[in-house]
């Protein structure tokens, strides 16, 4: 049932065990795999970074986990997920789930053609085995092998 | 009965949030509509909602809606969905 993720995860859309000593670098990492797998433009980027300022870090959806993303428009290409997991816990700001470890990116066309996605990606996210997997992985193999 | 999930773009929590109320519903025997909708548009046009579901961040920006405002913690936890869901219903 997560066929739907690996396909989502274009090529190049995920980084294992990175580095970022910042919200800012999170979010630069997210975007910057959103770009090389072709789903956004460069801009996008900077689009989630700014709502982030504007209305927090409502993005950290989960334990560890935060869901950055911007609102549909210009500078998406096309639906798709990149995947980050962090060697270091950065601080978001969330009273309920910080410190986040694991950093999914979002691009949508509009507001309801990724509702499958969304369920699978947070039946699998949901599961702590699933997630302290990702947080070990060093390959991009053992992550989509976990999909299929 | 209308239930408005909402988050700040309309792309993330609120479509989980929508899902999970769906099965809250379901599980609960009742019937209503609900829809996911971003911040800016919930503010316009949510005055017809009669409960709200979003998450702490967003609380303060929705409380000039008419509607119940239920607050969830974690989006994709259905149990705490049911649960202030069943509340909110007075079940």
């Amino acid at each position: 049932m997560f066929e739907v993720l690996d396909a989502a995860l274009g090529e190049g859309s995920i980084l294992l065990q990175q580095s970022a000593s910042s919200v800012e670098e999170c979010f630069e990492l997210a975007g910057s795999a959103l770009v090389a797998s072709k789903r956004t433009k460069p801009e996008y980027t900077n689009e989630m970074l700014e709502v982030f300022k504007d209305l927090g870090p409502y993005m950290v959806i989960a334990p560890n986990i935060a869901l950055v993303h911007a609102r549909p428009g210009a500078s998406v290409i096309t639906t798709g997920l990149s995947l980050v997991t962090l060697t270091q816990p950065i601080e978001f700001g969330s009273k309920k789930f910080d410190p986040v470890k694991i950093v999914v990116g979002l691009s949508a066309v509009d507001h309801d053609g990724h509702i499958d996605l969304m369920a699978a990606l947070s039946e699998f996210l949901v599961n702590v085995t699933n997630v302290n997997f990702l947080l070990q992985a060093t390959k991009e193999a053992e992550v989509r092998a976990l999909f299929r | 009965m209308k239930i408005i999930a909402v988050c700040g773009m309309g792309i993330g929590s609120s479509i989980s949030l929508k899902m999970n109320a769906e099965k809250a519903l379901e599980a609960l025997g009742v019937t209503a509509e609900v829809q996911a909708l971003d911040l800016r548009k919930a503010q316009n046009e949510g005055h017809s909602a009669d409960i709200i579901l979003t998450t702490d961040d967003l609380i303060p920006l929705l409380k000039d809606l008419p509607g119940k405002l239920v607050e969830i913690t974690y989006v994709w936890d259905l149990s705490e969905i049911r649960q202030k869901l069943s509340s909110a219903l007075g079940k």
